[in-house]
């Protein structure tokens, strides 16, 4: 049987999602079994493949790199799941959003710093307005709340997933 | 008794007599209807719209908790539309302020946070409205944090008509409704509050709590408000 493919992103999140992911214990074999991994933190592609089958999202939209990011993960993914409650609500990156990100940023790297004052500018992407959940700016097939999703949940869903079912969530997870 | 009138609750006939609303008489029947704002023996309010059930030959859903049995009447209290409609509450509730479940002090506590579970709310399909609100530290026990408040007025209900103070109220309209303290001032600088907690108590959102908390630590312990509320029973 032809493997799944598979990708995880890490956007802006504290990798607590993919920790999660990675303690479902002997579940991963299974997993491993029915899927090759072909993107995310722990595998050394660079660039996103093409003809991905299930790519899971953690971490919010928060900065023009992750914009372009969640557009391309669109365009060559079968199935987008937002994993975990910053993918889905925004959850604490989004506590950025009642303050604009120049103001945000002289307050930290400007009033707030001691020595080499002034707002980083090079090799990092410029943050949006607001860090948005995934689904407001790309269409999610499936979200799995939770701060982060219980490795039980995501073993299932991704289970689920690997044998071609959209798994129903409805009532076995919760936000935080 | 003599005013007892025949309802019917999703297809069964169910005692009831006239002036008790919908919800009560769905409740002493043991019928589940989903709330967040209502307390018993308070005074209803029908502020979070959970409790929508439809009535035969009335065209919109009415609010349980505020409805009146009639005689003949026959309601559903579940249906397709109604549990899309509770869904779509709830998600307004939480698009509407910031409620961050895993960084409150309710978490795991939180009835908000439970009645989306319950309802199977995975995800919130309206923009978020990310709005700038104050937390008001000023009392010496208690904390108020309007970006964790729905708006259900259980605080300004049992101040009033369990404690007697009249401490809260709501002021301004529409989305920039807020809870207000003493005619707006802060908590801390309050007249009438007597530090009682029973607003704290029945608060079902980490809103209201006790300083000293973390995250997931405020358990609220509404058992006193209920049973003091229980001993006016009606006479409110």
């Amino acid at each position: 049987m032809k493997k799944v493919r598979l990708a995880t992103v890490w956007l802006d999140g504290c990798s607590g999602c993919h920790m999660s992911l990675l303690d479902m214990d002997e579940a991963i074999l299974s997993v491993a079994k029915r899927a090759d991994v072909v993107y995310g933190p722990l595998v050394d592609a660079q660039e996103f493949p093409k003809a991905v089958d299930v790519t899971v999202i953690e971490g919010a939209v928060s900065s023009q790199d992750d914009l372009e990011k969640v557009r391309t993960i669109r365009q060559r993914s079968k199935l987008v799941v937002a994993l975990g409650d910053c993918a889905v609500t925004g959850n604490v990156p989004a506590m950025r959003n009642t303050t604009p990100p120049r103001k945000l940023l002289e307050r930290i790297y400007v009033e707030g710093a001691d020595a080499a004052r002034g707002i980083p500018s090079d090799g990092v992407p410029a943050l949006l307005r607001h860090a948005v959940p995934v689904h407001e700016v790309v269409r999610v097939d499936l979200h799995v709340p939770g701060c982060p999703p219980p490795a039980k949940a995501i073993a299932w869903v991704l289970g689920e997933l690997c044998e071609g079912r959209m798994p129903d969530l409805k009532s076995k997870v919760k936000f935080g | 008794m003599a005013d007892q009138i025949s309802v019917r609750i999703d297809g069964e006939y169910v005692p009831a007599c006239a002036g008790q609303t919908i919800l009560e008489v769905a409740r002493a029947s043991g019928k589940y209807i989903p709330t967040l704002c209502w307390l018993e023996n308070i005074p209803a309010a029908g502020a979070c719209r959970l409790c929508i059930v439809e009535v035969s030959g009335v065209a919109r859903p009415l609010p349980a908790c505020t409805t009146p049995v009639q005689d003949g009447m026959s309601v559903t209290t579940m249906s397709e539309s109604l549990t899309r409609y509770r869904r779509t509450t709830v998600e307004f509730l939480l698009s509407e302020r910031n409620h961050q479940c895993a960084v409150c002090v309710s978490n795991n506590h939180c009835e908000l946070q439970a009645m989306a579970q319950r309802l199977g709310v995975t995800s919130v399909h309206y923009s978020y409205c990310w709005p700038k609100l104050p937390v008001d530290v000023s009392h010496p026990r208690f904390v108020l944090d309007h970006n964790r408040c729905i708006l259900c007025t259980r605080c300004v209900r049992v101040c009033a008509e369990v404690e007697g103070a009249r401490v809260w109220d709501v002021a301004g309209r529409g989305v920039r409704s807020m809870v207000v303290c003493d005619a707006n001032r802060p908590w801390g600088e309050s007249r009438n509050c007597t530090s009682c907690g029973k607003c704290v108590q029945v608060c079902p959102t980490g809103a209201m709590a006790e300083k000293g908390y973390a995250v997931e630590e405020m358990v609220k312990h509404d058992a006193n408000v209920r049973r003091l509320a229980h001993r006016q029973g009606g006479h409110v």
